[in-house]
């Protein structure tokens, strides 16, 4: 009205004054990644507000732990980030083998990495696919869940399932791998990602579309990704090389030559970019595993953790005794507490381990990934459009059986 | 102890502990290391200004996590962990207070704003109430939940259970009903550490009684009271088996020795040993 002007009126809004309006985003809705619920209040369609609803997927995993043994409260794990699941057994083996103090063997511990890595590639596939079908595009994500596929088949191949592996135990891991397995992965290393996920990659990254839809979305200041307690790739998009494999090293991660991607920028594009240089990182581990491999047993041979094989129970006394033991009364874990995190693909993954010394945790704390980032979405999303909510959340990989526990 | 696991290395910091002791100094109650690990119980009260100090004096600038621990044996049944992450030394601790029902623990939003939903979890799990925390709401459990599900003392199967009502065409609340009882396998060794009477120990105190204990009815067989309520219903009536037919079931078999009308075995085998018995392969 300044200046003598006048703005034409609206015939259809009348002159009240559009006040702002809250809608339900979810907790049924294609783009909120599982059962999310986002009270927002809008002012047209710009978000004021944001106030997640969390905790419809709840399902009390901490305390049904509580109630297992060490090993039966395993399978948990698989269930948790069910796109990344040997990447959370990671975690709690690793939790158990410290308050144990217990030596893996080596091959054991080259196998953890290959498939810990295998499985971040099998996260980032999913999370590419779905956050560049949450902007708009189809095809990228048809293809790069083809490669997803492969994922699931080699798991299945050494553990037997798909997603809920089971497959990291206390002390090792549960089986070897068939030597085929590991050439295979090779070949699929060496000629099929690069061909499909270059050609997936190569239809988004440029894509003018898809900048639109994400370069200067939800920027996160160093400082406050660091307040808020990001991890994983959020950290890393923010300019912060942290990565808890190269600082932190667990297995045999030290050994390993990759490098660390970061962000300059931290918006959901850097995000984004961060999570596809990851997969060629994952990929030059995963090689580096192949080639440095020794051949060795591939669990420990303290027999008071580790069951024997099932062949070696059939024959001796000792061994079935043992075998009895560890599948009904379980191992002992000496009373103390450990916190143990590790880098799952979606950042820092956590568990706190308390032990009274008996066979059952008594406190098993999960520190999700997911709950620090998800917390910050009213912040990230403050002051952007509504569509741009699907883009923020794809740029978190929130899964919410790991969020809700 | 050596260290023979292969879980994270952070970086060891030489007197550690000593430093972070002098700088909390009369707030800290008791700082130990064990696997690895600096564990500091600091006051209750001055939870924010320890961990103020740590943050900015010490460099453990994010906050990872709130845990919830009850030991309902304790005066103060609760401790709530925090742990600490530092970037720039990659050093993690663990800070602890303890807290009871109604003694509020003073909130860290102030300090970490990733504090309000980590707060809000262990209240809604346990209980603790936090000083301060200006939303806190129940974040996991169900809107309109009852308890603190996370308790030692609040039982695995919860009180309610919920479905979807037909007639009410609404989700509706009921107290929980199990089909069978919870089981509840205790594998604990006698030997170590199980803190109940084994089944038949109860017996050794006792004298021994003039009446045979028998199984009177099919109701006594232990498996619970709802398969006790089902016992005696009739699964059909008139089953076959119940009804009085007046004849003999088909007699068993003789026993082969006994017949006589079986041709003599040929050859020179006596008995079967040598068949039955593994062969000795060298």
């Amino acid at each position: 009205m300044a200046h003598g002007l006048t703005i034409e009126e609206s015939p259809t809004t009348g002159d009240d004054e559009i006040t702002n309006y809250t809608i339900n985003f979810g907790p049924q809705h294609p783009a909120a990644h599982g059962v999310l619920r986002m009270v927002m209040e809008l002012d047209g369609e710009i978000v004021e507000r944001v106030d997640p609803h969390v905790g419809l997927l709840h399902r009390g995993t901490e305390k049904l732990i509580e109630h297992k043994t060490y090993l039966q409260a395993l399978p948990y794990f698989d269930r948790l980030d069910y796109c990344s699941p040997l990447c959370q057994e990671h975690s709690y083996v690793l939790a158990i083998e410290k308050l144990l103090n217990l030596e893996v063997p080596i091959r054991a511990q080259y196998l953890r990495v290959l498939f810990a890595e295998l499985t971040r590639m099998s996260n980032h596939f999913l999370n590419i696919g779905a956050h560049v079908m949450d902007v708009g595009a189809m095809t990228p994500n048809l293809w790069v869940f083809e490669l997803r596929e492969d994922c699931m088949n080699f798991f299945e191949r050494a553990s037997g399932a798909r997603m809920h592996s089971a497959w990291f135990r206390p002390g090792g891991v549960h089986q070897d791998v068939p030597e085929k397995l590991l050439v295979d992965i090779g070949e699929w290393l060496d000629n099929r990602v690069p061909e499909l996920f270059g050609d997936a990659m190569s239809l988004v990254m440029d894509n003018r579309i898809f900048k639109q839809r994400n370069v200067d979305i939800a920027v996160v200041s160093r400082e406050d990704a660091i307040k808020w307690g990001f991890s994983g790739p959020l950290i890393r998009a923010a300019g912060v090389p942290w990565d808890l494999r190269k600082s932190q090293p667990y297995d045999v991660y030290d050994r390993m030559e990759f490098d660390i991607p970061v962000g300059t920028n931290s918006d959901c594009y850097d995000r984004f970019m961060v999570r596809v240089q990851e997969v060629y990182q994952s990929a030059r581990i995963i090689k580096q595993c192949l080639a440095e491999m020794p051949s060795g047993p591939i669990a420990s041979d303290d027999r008071k953790v580790v069951p024997p094989k099932r062949g070696e129970m059939k024959q001796s006394m000792e061994a079935l005794i043992h075998h009895f033991k560890l599948y009904t009364e379980g191992f002992h874990v000496p009373a103390g507490e450990v916190y143990v995190a590790t880098e799952s693909p979606k950042g820092e993954f956590g568990v706190y381990l308390v032990s009274d010394g008996s066979n059952k945790p008594y406190r098993c704390k999960i520190r999700p990934t997911a709950f620090s980032h998800l917390q910050a979405m009213d912040m990230m999303t403050k002051g952007h459009m509504l569509p741009d909510a699907t883009a923020i959340l794809g740029a978190i990989d929130v899964v919410f059986g790991e969020c809700d526990r | 102890m050596s260290v023979l696991h292969s879980a994270p290395k952070f970086t060891r910091i030489d007197g550690l502990k000593d430093t972070l002791a002098g700088a909390l100094s009369t707030m800290l109650i008791d700082a130990s290391e064990e696997h690895g690990e600096l564990l500091l119980t600091v006051q209750r009260d001055s939870i924010e200004d320890a961990l103020r100090l740590l943050r900015d004096e010490h460099g453990y600038q994010q906050l990872m996590e709130i845990a919830g621990v009850d030991y309902p044996s304790r005066p103060e049944r609760f401790e709530v962990v925090y742990m600490l992450l530092s970037l720039t030394k990659n050093s993690r601790i663990i800070v602890k207070v303890t807290a009871a029902e109604a003694t509020p623990v003073p909130t860290v939003t102030t300090l970490w704003p990733n504090a309000g939903w980590l707060e809000r979890e262990v209240f809604d799990l346990y209980g603790v109430v936090f000083a301060g925390n200006a939303d806190l709401r129940r974040i996991l459990t169900d809107y309109g939940f009852e308890g603190h599900p996370f308790r030692k003392d609040f039982p695995l199967t919860g009180y309610v259970e919920l479905r979807y009502s037909e007639e009410e065409q609404r989700v509706v609340y009921e107290p929980v009903e199990l089909a069978q009882d919870l089981r509840s396998f205790d594998f604990l060794s006698p030997w170590e550490g199980a803190d109940y009477v084994l089944p038949g120990d109860e017996k050794a105190d006792t004298p021994p009684v003039d009446e045979a204990k028998t199984t009177d009815s099919p109701k006594e067989t232990g498996a619970g009271a709802k398969t006790d309520e089902k016992a005696d219903e009739k699964v059909s009536a008139g089953a076959p088996a119940e009804e009085q037919t007046g004849k003999d079931r088909t007699p068993a078999p003789e026993p082969t020795e006994d017949r006589k009308d079986r041709p003599e075995r040929k050859g020179d085998t006596k008995d079967t040993a040598a068949a039955t018995q593994p062969k000795n392969k060298d």
